[in-house]
């Protein structure tokens, strides 16, 4: 395939210039057969930005909180990316990002890039594309990289594969600690937040989550700990940064960042993998997926053996295709 | 390929409501459009920074204020000086027919006024949308 035409955008993007980035993550996200090429070459560029996620249901104040967090990392000179995401709707596929509301400061400084992606039918709580949109802000050499999610918990866990450190933002009104312990955010949070902690019951909270993280010990030898904020006056912020940088020094001295890549680059192998196989069999009209459905619908085939036939269906037909 | 049409939809100048552009956001939503919703008081820079960092097909501006005329053109100045032309702006909000023309003259698109269905705004950017990429909402 011929790639005129690419090399201009990937040098415009390790440039940092805006339009070339921000086309190369609408390739990304809209899965334009061209961004293999740009991420193969880009890859190896990648690696150099801590990637902070922050997840908490709706009304947290995570957009304002990444507000201040943007603001402290700027002062401290670094180059920062947000992308903040939001869901699709089920029914109709449209989307209203609006994280940017309470990021209305941001946009004034053309050092900051903020960039909105809605999940398009997937349900970890981040896009598909999101991981490849964060190696493409990687490569073009922002340090810091925020990575906003809504999260109820449960299913949302994707935040904690694309992030080495995750905040969960929590407040009074998010209910007792029992809630956030059958809610599955407890066990991605390398650090909470309680925020509007002006609110009546935040303390309540506070103890309540510290009982639960004690229960928990420490998991890789980090007991998460719990800081109380309220973004819109600033409080507390300053202590959210040293939590989080204390988080990243742990894992670097533990070494655990390394695992967590691993965990995180094997994740990828085999979402990837999935896409691929998905795709093929589109590209071939899906024909033989079907037949495998009808079979193993009418109990004449195990699922296993379907899988295993549309494995091998597709190593026969891959390949170099459309490399 | 999953190609969504992505749409800015922001309050450019001192406006002190909002209502007409949630309405609007809403509706281009449920048409199935990826809608970047940015709140009050943006300054037309904020606004072209923000189109070019999130790589809007459309952008639209509610503008109630007065302010139309200027606010439209440094828009479209700020788009010009970053090479941005295929970008449809259009809008809506308290503009006199005789000023929608004139910014029609500088490529502004159609401009709705107060009462206006917003299944006629979702239809005309899908149309744009279609013939100019492509694209269907």
């Amino acid at each position: 395939m011929n790639q005129d035409g690419l090399t201009p955008l990937i040098e415009g993007l390790v440039e940092r210039r805006t339009k070339a980035l921000a086309r190369l993550i609408s390739w990304a996200e809209n899965q334009d057969p061209r961004i293999d090429e740009v991420l193969r070459r880009l890859y190896p560029r990648t690696g150099g930005a801590t990637r902070l996620g922050v997840t908490g249901p709706p009304g947290a104040g995570k957009s304002t909180l990444i507000t201040e967090l943007v603001r402290a990392y700027r002062n401290a000179g670094e180059r920062v990316a947000v992308v903040a995401v939001d869901p699709s709707s089920p029914f109709t596929g449209g989307a209203l990002l609006g994280d940017r509301v309470r990021m209305g400061d941001l946009s004034e400084d053309p050092d900051v890039f903020v960039r909105s992606m809605a999940t398009r039918g997937s349900l970890g709580g981040l896009a598909a594309a999101t991981a490849d949109v964060l190696d493409l802000l990687d490569a073009a050499g922002f340090d810091r990289l925020v990575i906003e999610t809504v999260g109820v918990g449960q299913v949302e866990l994707d935040v904690a594969l694309a992030a080495d450190t995750v905040l969960v933002v929590l407040v009074p009104e998010s209910g007792d600690g029992v809630q956030a312990m059958k809610a599955g955010l407890m066990e991605i949070g390398n650090v909470f937040v309680v925020n509007k902690s002006d609110r009546d019951g935040a303390g309540v909270l506070v103890r309540e989550l510290e009982g639960i993280l004690a229960l928990s010990g420490s998991p890789g030898g980090w007991r998460p700990p719990v800081v109380e904020t309220s973004a819109v006056s600033g409080i507390g912020v300053e202590a959210l940064l040293a939590a989080a940088a204390g988080h990243r020094k742990h894992l670097r001295d533990t070494g655990t960042i390394e695992t967590g890549r691993r965990r995180t680059a094997r994740s990828r192998i085999l979402q990837e993998t999935r896409r691929m196989l998905l795709e093929r069999e589109d590209a071939r009209g899906g024909d033989a997926l079907e037949a495998l459905v009808d079979r193993v619908a009418g109990r004449r085939l195990s699922p296993r053996e379907a899988a295993a036939e549309l494995l091998q269906a597709a190593g026969s037909t891959g390949g170099g295709g459309k490399d | 390929m999953d190609r969504k049409i992505r749409v800015l939809v922001a309050k450019p100048g001192l406006d002190g409501h909002d209502r007409g552009a949630k309405v609007v956001a809403a509706a281009l939503r449920d048409a199935g459009m990826e809608v970047i919703y940015t709140g009050l008081h943006q300054s037309p820079e904020a606004i072209v920074r923000t189109a070019l960092q999130e790589d809007v097909d459309v952008i639209a501006l509610s503008v109630l204020s007065g302010a139309h005329d200027t606010l439209f053109r440094r828009v479209m100045d700020l788009l010009a000086k970053e090479g941005v032309e295929d970008v449809l702006v259009t809008g809506g909000g308290i503009i006199p027919p005789e000023d929608a023309e004139a910014l029609a003259t500088i490529g502004v698109g159609r401009l709705f006024g107060p009462g206006t269905p917003t299944g006629e705004i979702a239809a005309y950017i899908a149309d744009w949308a279609r013939n100019h990429r492509g694209l269907k909402a």
